[in-house]
């Protein structure tokens, strides 16, 4: 009976304390900072590598890079990307016209992953709302830009894409040819 | 010159009113800022400077919303139930001393709308009349889940009244009166607080429950959960039942207050201020509740009215009495 008594006593006190030590907590809160990030004000720098806007590229020698294989076109989920090819007087591949849906976009980056030329990136800039639908369509007079984007250094037309000018061995990234004649490994 | 009475109390309901629903509408804002805050984040800051335009914001957009009254509904029911919650909440305000008399050329001004010699019957008898609100919108909705939600509201209105009232027979023995007027003049040596804490908080937890405020929130909740008895409200009905529910939140501080913490009575500042003081201590003990604590289960709030309340209360009046007597003696 009296071991009953100090139980009731025992289990009133914890759930008393549970009850006032959930409300210290809260009332703890009422003194901490926000942890909100208020967005027009402050707005969090993202990694380079968030997926937004598209935009095409150029060389570290200043052409464009996209030569219009249409592959970004084909791995597109929604076909939101159209391009018409075209031959320049140097032989050089390139766009006639790029066309890319904005409101159409998921912003997958599945284009990105497949150009061979590095050409279409997708960049951070994700503030571009538009009040009229159809002004949602680029141009690529709205995509090409002057920079190369996230990789400077690399010109598609050095790796493939035109005649090997110098002997075996010499091109970019290729190894000398073995001497199969020779006793040395 | 009969009439300038008439005049007065014209002047007086107009200006508590004004206030009274002035005060609602920036409680849904603090309600919100102060929910915002006790979970680590801001509350609404967009709508103006802290958010001040958010509720003038909110009642536009209820007003510009479409009326929809579906299709089976008992329509008169559904039309009325919002303004039952409302207008009981608000008639509450009708017996409450906001300050001692004030004296203006020689004639004595009561601050208290209508000193019924009741005034405590009159004040449960309202907050019965306010199960209707609920029962009615949860029946008139023709709507399954607004009826369970309509009837388990009422069911825990109607429970957690009981000790509502027999909390509040330990005050009307320490004052000897029924009327509020009286109570407030009872507690001018010492709040009853000090002499009935048990009582005091049996009376506040019953009037959260009354209040449907969490942790007694299931007729809201079941919004979250399923439905709830005001789900086929739109537009200004909804906002009509909001209203009520945060003028009720203000008026169950203003009853504690002059039931437990001695109404307009304090040192320094005009009895107008320490009245909305320890009024609003209520309204932030319930947004900071419901900050905190989690929901009960239906059952688990039946149980705790009926078998832990009642008979503490119960106990409570018998103790009070024997001491009053005692003392008496």
């Amino acid at each position: 009976m009296f071991h009953k008594g100090v139980d009731l006593v025992r289990a009133g006190f914890e759930g008393v304390m549970g009850l006032a030590c959930a409300y210290l907590v809260t009332f703890k809160h009422l003194f901490r900072k926000p942890i909100t990030e208020q967005y027009p004000e402050y707005k969090r720098p993202l990694p380079t590598r968030s997926r937004a806007r598209i935009i095409l590229t150029r060389d570290p020698d200043g052409d464009e890079r996209c030569v219009a294989c249409y592959l970004c076109s084909a791995v597109c989920p929604v076909s939101c990307i159209s391009m018409e090819s075209a031959e320049r007087g140097d032989g050089r591949r390139y766009a006639r016209w790029f066309r890319i849906n904005f409101a159409r976009c998921i912003y997958c980056g599945f284009c990105e992953e497949a150009c061979p030329t590095l050409a279409i990136q997708l960049t951070p800039d994700y503030e571009f709302c538009k009040r009229d639908m159809l002004s949602f369509v680029y141009e690529k007079e709205d995509l090409l830009v002057d920079h190369g984007g996230k990789d400077v250094e690399y010109n598609f037309y050095e790796h493939a894409g035109v005649v090997v000018k110098g002997d075996k061995g010499t091109h970019i990234e290729e190894a000398e040819p073995v001497n199969v004649k020779s006793n040395m490994p | 010159m009969w009439f300038l009475g008439f005049i007065l109390l014209l002047a007086k309901i107009g200006v508590v009113l004004g206030a009274l629903l002035g005060l609602a509408a920036y409680l849904i804002l603090v309600e919100r800022k102060l929910l915002g805050r006790f979970q680590i984040r801001f509350g609404p800051n967009r709508a103006g400077p802290f958010g001040i335009w958010q509720p003038i914001a909110d009642g536009i957009k209820m007003i510009l919303k479409e009326d929809i009254i579906p299709a089976d509904v008992d329509r008169t029911i559904f039309k009325y139930s919002p303004a039952v919650v409302a207008t009981v909440a608000i008639l509450i305000v009708a017996v409450i001393p906001f300050s001692s008399d004030v004296v203006l050329r020689g004639y004595d001004i009561p601050m208290v709308f209508s000193d019924l010699n009741v005034g405590l019957l009159y004040v449960l008898a309202l907050s019965s009349l306010s199960v209707y609100g609920v029962a009615l919108g949860g029946w008139a909705s023709n709507s399954k889940y607004s009826l369970l939600g309509g009837i388990r509201g009422a069911a825990q209105m109607i429970s957690y009244e009981l000790p509502l009232g027999l909390s509040l027979v330990p005050v009307v023995m320490l004052a000897g009166s029924f009327s509020l007027v009286d109570i407030v003049n009872a507690q001018d040596k010492y709040p009853f607080v000090l002499v009935q804490p048990v009582a005091f908080l049996i009376f506040i937890l019953s009037s959260i429950a009354e209040a449907k405020r969490l942790p007694f929130d299931l007729p809201e909740a079941e919004n979250e959960l399923n439905a709830g008895y005001h789900t086929e409200f739109s537009g200004m009905r909804f906002a009509l039942y909001f209203i009520g529910e945060y003028v009720h939140m203000i008026v169950l501080g203003a009853l504690v207050a002059v039931f437990f913490l001695g109404g307009w009575r304090g040192p320094l500042l005009p009895p107008v201020i320490w009245l909305l003081l320890k009024t609003f201590m209520v309204p932030f003990f319930l947004i900071w509740t419901r900050a905190t604590l989690p929901r009960l289960r239906y059952d688990q709030l039946m149980h705790f009215g009926w078998k832990l309340l009642i008979p503490v209360a119960l106990i409570n009046i018998v103790v009070t009495g024997g001491v009053v007597l005692w003392i008496r003696s």
